[in-house]
């Protein structure tokens, strides 16, 4: 192809000594061409992100090419020495981040930091390049670029950030973009608004663009072409369509299949609708307390609230960073104490419950966590950890050790892992270990907070799976509060959609997946990547 | 890999290592060495040091054995910084964990306290301390200690509050924990590694403030110590360079084995961080 | 209009740390064992006892402890620190007389040491891998590990005592009677080895803590972005990597103003350094414990005012904290 940008041949990356694989990329090879997107999709550790910083010549220390060419135009990245391969970063390769909280330098103006990339190349004076970084600004959709432009990151939001971070990185109009999981981090209406931005900037520049990603709804959005990756290596290469229509490779068709798709399964008929859970008008304020000299400030959490949760059912709260979902079930589990309003548990208020009352009545709502990696104590051996709950409640010591092992059994991790410390698990067995501690009080509802969030998508599918089938087999009731309306459409019988505080839309998972009554929740559902493509399908 | 691998990777944390435990060696063989009391004159005064045998070090202004004092001394420099720092982690542990894990107005009237405290010229309150008590090895260590513990507080009230909402916490209280559990039992262990590096380093500037509060006349008095040797000697440095230069070396080892071995914990304990760093 | 608010307050928190530090030091007399007009007097010429009934009617000392605790406290906020029985002249004239002194050697040792320490640390934290950033850091802990007193002696043993360039003793010549210009030079000289001793060991400090700072800064997300924009080494070492890093080294230098008070009492003891710190010495040496708690007094107001303007430096640093006022 004469319009072939960047071409990576037989890439091959070593890693340390005593990493847990000898390559971090082994024979990648592939190309990107003018005008086109492609996409670099890949689970953790697939080593998606590898070839791009070998491309920008900022590998991370200690991983080394042993093998294979990166051309640019026909030259060899690889055999640059460091000032020319620093000549063309900014100039004609920009590069975007995933985490726009902290790829901007917290102490400069945002202005000061587009002007940088100019300085950089020793272009215009420092006025023009003022101007030049206010109609970049203009040009990345940010409101009110005049003030933006001397706004220092703190004062930006998530979204407005990482338009910061593109103005920077096509401020000198490079012919190739790479995009490391540039909207990973954000909320999905603000992933839907960058998505179109780079989509549009891209067609408008005619630039290449390298896109690494491991969200194949973000694929279907925008790639042009894809590479998917497997432990550094290239599993499946080709164009976006015949991919995603027709994976040819079996691991690219678990990852498609993983996805939750958008067909909502039928309403179950919940035999014996009494209420579990009643939420009557429940409140809650944030006030930073400020100090004897510091103002306080107050962030409402919880505006009027109300909903009921039925006995064997699956109520799933969904909204964006902000919405309140969090603060809601934390309520609920009474991590936090609501301001006022009541939270019925079988007709007990347990929003007036304090101390050993407390303590007694909590056993009965349970709660699984987001971060496999914080929610195990890593000097506790897991078997204890599962066994602390019923102890605190009276249940000798040996007994509540052997029901551990039974629990760790049923949620597929077999007893023996009782002995073990929390290290030596990976992230979704972690997520089972949780599951297993919240089951051990016998709980009757379990409260997910985000709780597949934190994961692959293949292990997010088994995770899922295993939640459905331990409420079946123990009767449980589940609140399910995710961010991503298509997992919520997947499992829940029920949705309730929250913004600001308050709830927008409630009803059942068809109802408000298929047929939303509300303008916000039709524009979370039209912000997930990847619908209109499987729509299509459909 | 082990514990003592990864702190033996560490070459300086290993050299730290064998230097305090060559001080530790002489604070125990002292007086089996040196039975007479490193107080007791022994020949004439201003002896050079390698001149006469016995004498390594020379004798002092009135004709003492410096090589017995120093001896001497190592013991009391070891016992006042190991014992001062034990008691300045008893008074800032608790501190800092009720701070941290309550948070709130006990965690606002804690903090005031303990920032008063720091405020306060850490060496001049010592001083003060000590000489209204009256010099004595037990002065000496609460003022140490009175003086040394708000970076305690402040360190294990940090870890705390960074621990307390943790996830594997908040499961412990969902489960039922009590809070006394949850902090011995959850939060506590989680939090030992920094303390026993600071610990590590404390012990070193216990000793530093221990030669510091003697040199100016405010060591015990029945007790031989490094920094009243200095003191003493202060006088005379243009005739008698060496009555102040042994001990003065002596403290700089010992601090700076103890830094050493801090070092080297810090990185065997913190095994990631370590890896960062390098 | 910030920022004047922001004195006004860090003043009334100063305001109530003195006042706290004023009824420490009256329990501390109440505390020390024996007689505390004794104490007052200064223990060891104090053995008329028509003189020390003087001083319990004069203090009222006969009269309950809340009384005492009164006339204390509202005698301080009077400037009326008491009398100093040893030297007989008022403890605040004392003080007051000798304290530029001790702002001069503090102050000098304060700059000196965090520009220094802040050079080689960042050097060092340039040069990880090399042989001259090892030196470096094998200095600073050499540095960190000597005893302030000890090099202050070993400094006038070298550069006093065998080469004989600089004078170990005193602020100026004395008899000398230099004016204008000659003056200043004669104190500037005085000064290098008690500000530099003193500066050594707050060096090393800084200079360690820099260094890790600087390394940890420059692990961070935004020192790729500097690096992807193509920016030069040294530009992202200075703007992006040192300008982070700085600002726990401005708290650090805010903490550590106490521990410099505390080593000008060394330095000032060993150089004759006619400072409060040389003053506490004599005030020990003479049992002068009501001396005494006057400098102490004046050693934390004067860490107070190191802090309120390392404060105000990370104000001015910080751009995020200016949302919080």
């Amino acid at each position: 192809m004469t319009d072939t940008v960047l071409s990576i041949r037989n890439l091959t990356l070593a890693l340390p000594k005593g990493a847990d694989r000898r390559y971090a990329a082994e024979n990648v090879t592939y190309d990107v061409a003018k005008g086109e997107i492609m996409c670099v999709v890949g689970e953790s550790g697939s080593g998606k992100s590898m070839a791009a910083n070998a491309v920008m010549g900022l590998l991370p220390k200690g991983v080394r090419p042993t093998d294979g060419e990166i051309l640019f135009h026909g030259e060899d990245l690889l055999k640059l020495d460091e000032k020319r391969h620093r000549e063309l970063r900014g100039l004609r390769i920009g590069m975007i981040f995933q985490e726009p909280m902290t790829a901007l330098n917290p102490l400069m103006r945002a202005g000061d930091q587009i002007a940088e990339v100019f300085e950089a190349h020793g272009l215009y004076n420092a006025k023009e390049r003022q101007q030049k970084a206010l109609s970049l600004l203009e040009e990345v959709g940010i409101p009110q670029p005049e003030k933006a432009i001397r706004a220092y990151p703190f004062e930006l939001s998530g979204g407005q950030r990482q338009r910061v971070m593109i103005a920077m990185a096509l401020a000198l109009e490079p012919e190739l973009l790479i995009a490391d999981e540039p909207t990973t981090a954000l909320d999905v209406t603000t992933q839907a608004q960058i998505l179109e931005l780079i989509r549009d900037l891209q067609q408008r520049r005619n630039m290449a663009v390298m896109f690494i990603t491991h969200d194949f709804g973000v694929v279907a959005e925008i790639a042009t072409r894809v590479c998917v990756m497997r432990l550094g290596k290239v599993v499946e290469l080709g164009l976006a369509s015949d991919i995603l229509g027709n994976p040819q490779h079996e691991y690219t068709r678990s990852l498609i299949d993983a996805i939750p798709s958008n067909a909502v399964p039928p309403a179950r008929d919940v035999r014996d609708p009494a209420p579990l859970l009643e939420v009557r008008q429940l409140n809650k304020v944030f006030r930073s307390r400020g100090g004897l000299f510091k103002p306080s400030r107050e962030v409402v959490a919880l505006n009027d609230v109300s909903f009921t949760l039925d006995r064997g059912e699956t109520v799933g709260i969904v909204g964006e960073s902000g919405s309140g979902k969090s603060t809601m079930g934390r309520c609920v589990v009474r991590l936090e104490r609501p301001d006022s309003g009541e939270l019925l548990l079988d007709g007990v208020n347990l929003s007036a419950l304090k101390g050993d009352a407390l303590r007694r009545e909590r056993k009965r709502v349970q709660m699984v966590f987001q971060d496999p990696y914080a929610s195990l104590n890593p000097r506790t051996r897991v078997g204890l950890a599962i066994a602390q709950g019923p102890i605190a409640n009276g249940v000798p010591r040996q007994e509540a050790l052997k029901q551990a092992g039974d629990l760790l059994d049923l949620v597929g991790l077999g007893a023996a892992a009782a002995e073990r410390f929390p290290h030596e698990f990976s992230g979704g067995q972690r997520q089972r270990i949780g599951i297993a501690r919240a089951l051990a009080l016998n709980p009757e509802l379990i409260v997910a907070d985000e709780a597949v969030s934190a994961l692959d998508v293949s292990i997010q599918a088994q995770i899922l799976e295993l939640l459905e089938d331990l409420k079946r087999k123990l009767s449980l009731s589940l609140l399910f509060i995710t961010h991503d309306l298509r997992v919520a459409a997947q499992v829940c019988d029920r949705i309730i959609v929250m913004q600001h505080g308050r709830i927008v839309e409630q009803g059942t998972a068809q109802e408000v997946f298929l047929s939303p009554r509300e303008a916000y929740t039709r524009e979370l559902l039209d912000a997930i990547p990847g619908r209109a493509h499987e729509a299509a399908a459909v | 890999m082990s514990f003592f691998a990864r702190f033996a990777q560490n070459r300086g944390a290993l050299i730290g290592l064998i230097i305090l435990a060559l001080i530790i060696a002489m604070a125990i063989l002292a007086p089996l060495l040196f039975p007479e009391s490193p107080w007791r004159m022994v020949q004439r005064p201003f002896l050079p040091p390698f001149e006469v045998d016995g004498f390594v070090l020379g004798t002092d202004t009135m004709g003492r054995n410096v090589a017995a004092g120093l001896m001497h001394g190592a013991w009391v420099s070891l016992l006042i910084g190991l014992v001062s720092t034990s008691v300045a982690l008893i008074i800032g542990v608790p501190l800092g964990a009720v701070a941290g894990y309550y948070g709130g107005l006990v965690d606002d009237a804690l903090m005031r306290f303990t920032e008063f405290f720091q405020t306060i010229p850490n060496f001049a309150l010592a001083i003060v301390l000590v000489a209204i008590m009256q010099p004595s090895v037990t002065s000496i260590v609460l003022a140490i200690a009175i003086v040394s513990w708000p970076p305690v507080a402040r360190l294990v009230r940090a870890e705390f509050m960074s621990l307390r909402n943790r996830e594997y916490v908040e499961a412990a209280r969902l489960v039922g924990q009590g809070n006394t559990t949850i902090i011995l039992k959850q939060i506590l262990p989680n939090t030992l590694s920094p303390i026993i590096v600071l610990a590590s380093l404390m012990v070193a500037t216990a000793i530093l403030l221990e030669s510091a509060l003697s040199f100016l006349g405010l060591g015990d008095p029945n007790v031989m110590s490094w920094g009243y040797m200095i003191g003493a000697a202060r006088t005379v440095i243009r005739q008698a360079w060496w009555l102040s230069f042994f001990p003065g070396m002596a403290i700089l080892l010992t601090v700076l084995a103890l830094n050493l071995v801090g070092e080297g914990l810090d990185d065997a304990l913190n095994p990631k961080l370590a890896r960062e760093r390098q | 209009m910030v920022y004047a608010r922001l004195i006004a307050m860090r003043l009334l928190k100063a305001v109530i740390v003195l006042f706290l530090i004023i009824v420490f030091n009256f329990f501390l007399i109440q505390l020390a064992p024996g007689d505390p007009a004794a104490i007052l007097a200064g223990e060891a010429g104090a053995t008329d006892e028509a003189f020390l009934r003087q001083l319990r009617e004069q203090f009222g000392l006969d009269q309950p402890l809340y009384v005492q605790l009164w006339h204390y406290v509202s005698g301080i906020a009077t400037l009326d620190f008491g009398y100093s029985y040893r030297q007989q002249m008022p403890v605040l004239d004392l003080i007051l007389e000798r304290l530029p002194a001790t702002l001069l050697l503090t102050g000098t040792a304060f700059v000196l040491s965090l520009a220094l320490g802040i050079f080689a640390g960042s050097m060092a934290a340039a040069r990880v891998k090399k042989i001259s950033g090892s030196v470096i850091m094998a200095l600073a802990l050499v540095f960190y590990a000597t005893p302030l007193f000890w090099v202050a002696l070993m400094a006038v043993l070298l550069f006093s005592v065998y080469l004989d360039w600089l004078p170990a003793y005193g602020m100026f010549t004395v008899g000398a009677h230099y004016t204008g210009m000659a003056h200043i030079l004669d104190v500037a000289k005085h000064l290098i080895l008690p500000a530099s001793t003193l500066a050594l060991f707050f060096m090393a400090i800084y200079t360690r803590m820099t260094r890790a700072s600087m390394l940890e800064a420059s692990q961070q997300d935004y020192v790729k972005t500097a690096r992807a924009k193509g920016l030069k080494d040294r530009v992202i070492q200075r703007r992006h990597i040192l300008r982070n890093a700085l600002l726990p080294i401005i708290t650090l230098a805010g903490l550590q103003a106490g521990q410099m008070v505390g080593g000008a009492i060394l330095t000032e003891t060993v150089f004759a350094w006619p400072g409060i710190g040389r003053l506490m010495y004599e005030a020990l040496m003479q049992r002068d414990y009501n001396l005494l708690l006057g400098i102490f007094f004046f050693s934390a107001a004067l860490v107070i005012v190191f802090n309120i303007f390392t404060d105000l430096v990370y104000r001015l640093a910080d751009p995020r904290i200016k949302e919080a006022s």
